[in-house]
C-alpha cells in the first residue's frame, strides 16, 4: 500500500510567525521558499488577520493557492534551544520558481532534524572517535587533537603529499562560499595539498575544461533566455526530473511562446514526453544516438550549418579568435583550439557519416540544424539556447564533446545574447571560493587510483561518499575497507593507552600500509563506515550560507534553526582543524610551517563570509543579500546603488570572452575530431556485455539522496535503485517487475530491481546512480579522459535474476512514467 | 497557463455535477470569556459519513465524480475489477481519490487504459490501483485516498481520509 501519513490537519502560521528567506538547498535551480517559524505553544487561527497567510482559511483554497502547505512542509524543530513548530513552503514572489515548490525542495522542513517529530535522527550530533571496536561520541578538542596530532605526523612544510583530502567544492546543501572558503584557506592556503578531489569526480578539476578553455564560461546565460529563445537545445539532460523548476517555470513558458525543442539523449525521458505535450509532436526533436556519439553528432551538424553559410559572421570576426591555432594539442589539452577555419579542418563530418556514426536519419540531423541555425524568412538569425549536463559530462570524451558543442553556439552567435547561451545546466548550486588550485596540476592526479594503489596515509573527506558513488567502485571499497581497518586494528590493540602510544600505533598502521581516514559530513556515510574519526556538520538553514544557481542568482539562506547536538559549519570545523594543527606543530617546535595556519579567529560563518568572498566582493554583505530576499543579485555583482546590490543578467553581453584568461578576449573554437570511445577499457567493455547500462539520476533520488534515505515517502517509493528496461528483454531473461537482479561486468557487480519501460529500446538499460542499497558506480570501469574526467555513462554488463520481488514492492506502482492527457 | 485554468473549471464543473452535498462536523472550540478552560477536542477530526453511491451504480473502469467531505473536495469514485489494497465492496475492487493533485492542486483526470489519475498542470501520475501511489509527479505525497465502507445494500460511505487535501489546512473545514 503506498505511503500515507494519515495527517488531516496541520498548525495554521500565525500572523506574527518569524519569515526567513530560503533557498532550496538540494538542487542547481534553487527555487526561492520562505521558513515560518512560531513557538511551539501557539497556532494561527483560520480569520485572515490571525494568520501570516491573510486569508480566509476555513475555505477550500484553489489551484496555484499561497495559503497551503503540505504535511511535508512541516516539522517542530530547534531554535534558539527552544522548539518552534516550521513550515517552508514555496515563495510566489522568487523568480525563479514563481511559488512551484519540486518533490524534493516542497519536503525540506520535513527532512529537518526533529527530535519531537523523529525525523532524521540518522543526522550526526558529536564528534566520533573509533573506539573499542566502535565510533564513540567524545568533545570537539579532543577529536580535533588526534586529527591534528595524526595528520601533523605526515605532512611537512615542503611536502603534504601523503595527506588526501575529498572535498565539496558546491554551493547549496551544506557547501556555499562560507564552507568552500573555510576548507579552501587550510588546504589551498595553509597547505598546498595536491592530493584532493571533488564529491563527484576522482580528481579535482573542472567539469568543463574546454568552455572554460575557449573563454566561455559555463553558467552565461539567465532561465528568462528560456523563454525569449527560437529553440531550446538539449543534450545528455533531463530537467523534468533533474532542474525541475527551471524546466516548467522557465522551459514550459518558451514552448508556450512557441519555442521549438532538439533533445539529445539516447533514451526516452519524461522530459521529451513533457516536452511533446507543451510544444507539440511536430515542435519537439529527439535525436536518440548511440551511446557516446554525441561529438560525432556536434562535429556534423557543425560541418553542416558552416557549409550552409548559417553562421553569424560578424560575431566570428569581432568576438572569435582570427588565425589557425592558438592552443596545440598537449598533455593538458585534448584538443587543439583555436580559429574556426581551424575548428572546422578538424571537425569536419558528412552528414552521411554522422548519421551512420550516431545511428540517427539524416534528415533528422538537418532539422536539428535547421532548427538551431537555420536564418528565419525575413533573415533574421535564429536565437538558440542550449543547455547541457552530465549525459556528456560523465560521457565519452568530455574535452572535445563539450568543445564541439560549444562549437556551434559560437558559430552562431548563440551567447551573450537575449535567447541565448550555452549552459551546463547544473547538479548542486554553486558557491565556489577558493584560493588558486593551480599547484594541483593539469592533469590533476587520480585520486580514487592513487588511494587504491596503497598511496597516501591520512584521508580527510568532507561531504564525500566515494562509496556510493564514485566509479571502479567495488575495488575502491575493497582496498579502502582494508587499509582502513588496519589502523582500527592498530588502535583496537591499544584501547586504554595514552595519546601518545595510540598516535604511534596510528602511526605504525599507516607505514605499514594502512590509512587514517577522517570523515566530517551530516550523517554517517558509507565511506564514513571506514572512518577513525567523525566530526558532525550542520547544512543550510542551521547556518546562514550563501550560494549561487544556475543563473549565478545568489542568495543568502537565512539560519532558521539550530543544527543537531554540537554539529557546526564545515567553515568552522576547517578552522578549529587549522587552529589544532597550529598548536600542535608549535608544540612540535615547527614554528615556521605552524605560522600557517593562522587567522581562523572566525566565531561564526559571517566570519568566513568577510574574510573569504567578501574580501574579493567588497559590496556583498550579508546585510545586502538579505536585503535582496529570495531573488538575490546575479554574479557578478558590480556595484550598488539605492539600497539593491548591482547584478549581471547574462554574461558577454559586450561580445569579449574572458574566462580562458586571454588578454585579446577572443572566444577559440574547438578543434577536436571524432575518435570513438576514448575512455580505457570502453569500446572491450561494450563488445563483450550485451546490456548497456547507462545510469543517472531520477526526480525523486536526486541531491537529497542523503536525507532521503530516512525519509518514508521515498524509500516506499523507490526502496532499491530501478533498471528500467524493455519488456522483452525481460521476457528473454525471465525476469518480472520488481525482481532484483545481479549487474556484473569485468570490474564488478551490483543489484538493482526491475522496472518494464516499453520505450527503453533493445539491450538498452538505465539504472539509477547513487543508490544506498546498490552502488551503480561498482560496474563503472576506471576508463576516465586524459583529464581524469570520469565516464560513468558508458558501461556495459550482463544481467542475471536474483530474486522474486521482495515484499516491500510486490504493491509498488510499475506503470508508465508519462503524463498522457486525457 | 490558459489550458490550465480551463482544466480547473473543468474540474469544478465535474464536481458540482456529482452533487453530493455532506454536512461537515467542524469542531467547535468552546471558550468562556472569564474561564481560561480548554474545550476537549478529539485527536483525530470527526469525518462525516457520506453516501457517495451504490455499487450498482459503478461499471468497471467508468469514473463517477463524487465530493468528500464536503462539495468544495472533487474526488472520483473507481470499481477496478479486481482486489486492491484498501478496496472495498464485495470484490475488494472499489476505491475512491480526490481529483484535486496534491502538489499545486490542479484537477486530475483519470487515464482509464493506464488506471492512473494525471496531472495536466504539471505532468504528474497516481496509480488508483496502488493506494494512488505517485508512479511519477511533483507531489510531496501520494494520492489522498477514501476510507470506504459499502453496507449490506450496497450503498457505499466514505468515511475518512488518509492524506492531506491540497487547499485546505484542515481536512473537515
Amino acid at each position: 500500500m503506498a505511503f500515507k501519513r494519515n495527517v488531516d490537519r496541520l498548525p495554521i502560521i500565525p500572523a506574527d510567525a518569524k519569515k526567513h528567506n530560503v533557498t532550496c538547498h538540494y538542487c542547481i535551480v534553487g527555487c526561492g521558499y520562505n521558513a515560518y517559524t512560531w513557538p511551539v505553544n501557539r497556532q494561527g487561527g483560520t480569520a485572515p488577520n490571525e494568520n501570516a497567510l491573510g486569508v480566509d482559511l476555513s475555505k477550500q483554497q484553489p489551484a496555484d493557492s499561497t495559503a497551503w502547505y503540505a504535511p511535508s512542509m512541516y516539522n517542530i524543530v530547534k531554535q534558539d534551544g527552544k522548539d518552534v513548530h516550521l513550515v517552508i513552503k514555496p515563495d510566489a514572489e522568487c523568480s525563479v520558481n514563481s511559488g512551484l515548490g519540486s518533490i524534493r525542495g516542497a519536503r525540506m522542513a520535513e527532512n529537518r532534524r526533529s527530535d519531537k517529530m523523529g525525523t532524521q535522527q540518522q543526522r550526526l550530533e558529536e564528534p566520533m572517535i573509533w573506539r573499542y571496536g566502535t565510533w564513540q561520541p567524545t568533545s570537539w578538542d579532543d577529536a580535533l587533537d588526534l586529527v591534528a596530532r595524526v595528520t601533523a605526523r605526515v605532512i611537512d612544510k615542503d611536502n603534504e603529499d601523503d595527506l588526501f583530502v575529498s572535498m565539496f567544492d558546491h554551493g547549496g546543501s551544506a557547501g556555499g562560499y562560507e564552507n568552500t572558503w573555510g576548507t579552501g584557506k587550510l588546504y589551498f592556503q595553509s597547505m598546498k595539498v595536491k592530493h584532493c578531489r571533488i564529491h563527484n569526480r576522482p580528481a579535482y578539476n573542472s567539469e568543463v575544461h574546454s568552455t572554460r578553455d575557449m573563454g566561455v564560461d559555463e553558467l552565461n546565460y539567465a532561465y528568462e533566455d528560456y523563454t525569449l529563445t527560437d529553440t531550446i537545445f538539449l543534450i545528455g539532460a533531463n530537467p523534468l526530473e533533474t532542474q525541475t523548476n527551471l524546466f516548467l517555470n522557465h522551459m514550459v513558458p518558451g514552448m508556450r511562446n512557441g519555442a521549438k525543442v532538439v533533445v539529445v539523449d539516447p533514451r526516452h525521458t519524461v522530459t521529451i514526453n513533457a516536452c511533446r505535450v507543451e510544444a507539440g509532436k511536430d515542435n519537439v526533436l529527439h535525436l536518440s544516438i548511440k551511446s557516446g556519439t554525441d561529438l560525432a553528432l556536434f562535429n556534423t551538424l557543425f560541418t553542416y550549418i558552416a557549409d550552409q553559410g548559417w553562421v553569424d559572421k560578424d560575431f566570428i570576426a569581432n568576438s572569435t579568435f582570427q588565425g589557425d591555432i592558438a592552443q596545440t594539442l598537449d598533455e593538458g589539452h585534448p584538443a587543439a583550439l583555436g580559429s574556426f577555419d581551424a575548428a572546422r579542418a578538424e571537425c569536419k563530418l558528412s552528414l552521411a557519416e554522422g548519421a551512420a556514426i550516431c545511428d540517427v536519419a539524416e534528415a533528422d540531423i538537418v532539422k536539428a540544424a535547421e532548427w538551431i541555425a537555420k536564418p528565419k524568412d525575413d533573415g533574421s538569425r535564429r536565437k538558440c539556447v542550449t543547455a547541457y549536463e552530465k549525459g556528456i559530462i560523465w560521457g565519452n570524451d568530455n574535452y572535445r564533446t563539450i568543445g564541439a558543442l560549444v562549437n556551434i553556439a559560437l558559430a552562431t552567435g548563440n551567447i551573450g545574447r537575449e535567447g541565448g547561451g550555452v549552459c551546463r545546466l547544473g547538479g548542486h548550486q554553486e558557491g565556489y571560493f577558493r584560493p588558486s588550485d593551480a599547484h594541483v596540476g593539469r592533469p590533476a592526479p587520480y585520486i580514487d587510483q592513487l588511494l587504491i594503489a596503497g598511496k597516501g596515509k591520512v584521508h580527510h573527506i568532507w561531504a564525500n561518499d566515494h562509496y556510493k558513488t564514485t566509479l571502479n567502485a567495488s575495488v575502491f571499497k575493497r582496498e579502502y575497507n582494508r587499509r582502513t581497518n588496519m589502523v582500527k586494528e592498530a588502535m583496537d590493540a591499544r584501547a586504554g593507552a595514552t595519546r601518545e602510544e595510540l598516535i604511534d600505533a596510528i602511526v605504525g598502521a599507516i607505514e605499514a600500509g594502512g590509512l587514517f581516514s577522517v570523515n566530517v559530513d551530516i550523517i554517517h556515510s558509507q565511506i564514513g563506515q571506514a572512518a577513525h574519526v567523525i566530526l558532525p556538520a550542520v547544512e543550510s538553514g542551521e547556518m546562514n550560507l550563501t550560494s549561487m544557481n544556475g543563473e549565478r542568482r545568489m542568495r543568502l539562506v537565512e539560519k532558521y534553526m539550530d543544527g543537531p547536538g554540537s554539529s557546526k559549519p564545515d567553515c568552522l570545523i576547517a578552522a578549529g582543524l587549522a587552529q589544532h594543527l597550529e598548536r600542535v606543530l608549535r608544540a612540535e617546535g615547527r614554528n615556521e610551517y605552524a605560522d600557517q595556519f593562522k587567522g581562523y579567529d572566525w566565531k561564526t560563518e559571517e566570519d568566513a563570509f568577510m574574510d573569504g568572498y567578501h574580501a574579493a566582493n567588497p559590496e556583498v554583505t550579508y546585510d545586502r543579500l538579505r536585503a535582496m530576499g529570495n531573488n538575490g543579485v546575479q554574479e557578478p555583482v558590480t556595484g550598488f546603488a539605492d539600497g539593491k546590490l548591482i547584478g549581471t543578467k547574462r554574461l558577454y553581453t559586450d561580445g569579449k570572452f574572458t574566462r580562458h584568461g586571454r588578454e585579446d578576449g577572443k572566444a577559440l573554437f574547438c578543434a577536436g575530431a571524432w575518435r570513438g570511445l576514448q575512455a580505457a577499457g570502453k569500446a572491450a567493455q561494450r563488445d563483450s556485455y550485451k546490456f548497456l547500462i547507462n545510469n543517472g539520476r531520477s526526480n525523486i533520488n536526486w541531491q537529497n539522496w542523503f536525507l532521503d534515505k530516512d525519509n518514508d515517502f521515498v524509500a516506499d517509493r523507490f526502496p532499491y535503485p530501478y533498471l528500467q528496461i524493455n519488456p522483452e528483454d525481460m521476457g528473454e531473461l525471465g525476469l518480472k517487475a520488481g525482481d532484483l537482479v545481479e549487474v556484473y561486468n569485468d570490474v564488478g557487480a551490483t543489484q538493482a530491481m526491475v522496472y518494464p519501460e516499453p520505450t527503453a529500446k533493445r539491450s538498452e538499460t538505465f539504472m539509477l546512480f547513487g543508490a544506498p542499497s546498490g552502488t551503480q558506480g561498482n560496474v563503472i570501469n576506471a576508463g576516465v579522459n586524459e583529464l581524469i574526467l570520469p565516464n560513468y555513462k558508458q558501461t556495459w554488463a550482463n544481467i542475471r535474476k536474483i530474486s522474486d520481488a521482495p515484499a516491500s514492492v510486490r504493491a509498488m506502482s510499475f506503470k508508465s512514467w508519462d503524463y498522457v492527457g486525457s | 497557463m490558459k489550458r490550465c485554468d480551463k482544466m480547473v473549471e473543468v474540474g469544478r464543473r465535474q464536481f458540482l455535477r456529482g452533487g453530493v452535498i455532506a454536512a461537515a462536523a467542524i469542531p467547535v472550540v468552546g471558550m468562556s470569556a472569564t474561564q481560561a478552560k480548554a474545550a476537549t477536542n478529539g485527536a483525530l477530526l470527526e469525518y462525516p459519513s457520506s453516501r457517495l453511491g451504490n455499487v450498482k451504480d459503478l461499471k468497471v473502469n467508468e469514473p463517477m465524480d463524487v465530493a468528500y467531505p464536503d462539495a468544495d473536495a472533487p474526488g472520483v469514485l473507481l470499481k477496478l475489477g479486481k482486489a486492491v489494497e484498501g478496496g472495498a465492496g464485495p470484490e475488494g475492487d472499489i476505491v475512491g481519490f480526490t481529483t484535486v493533485c496534491p502538489h499545486k492542486g490542479f484537477p486530475l483526470s483519470y487515464n482509464a487504459e493506464s488506471r492512473t489519475m494525471n496531472c495536466p498542470g504539471h505532468y504528474s501520475v497516481f496509480d488508483c490501483e496502488a493506494g494512488g501511489q505517485q508512479t511519477w509527479g511533483q507531489a510531496t505525497q501520494n494520492l489522498p485516498q477514501y476510507m470506504l465502507r459499502v453496507d449490506d445494500k450496497g450503498d457505499i460511505y466514505a468515511e475518512g481520509v488518509d492524506e492531506l487535501l491540497y487547499g485546505r489546512l484542515s481536512n473537515v473545514l
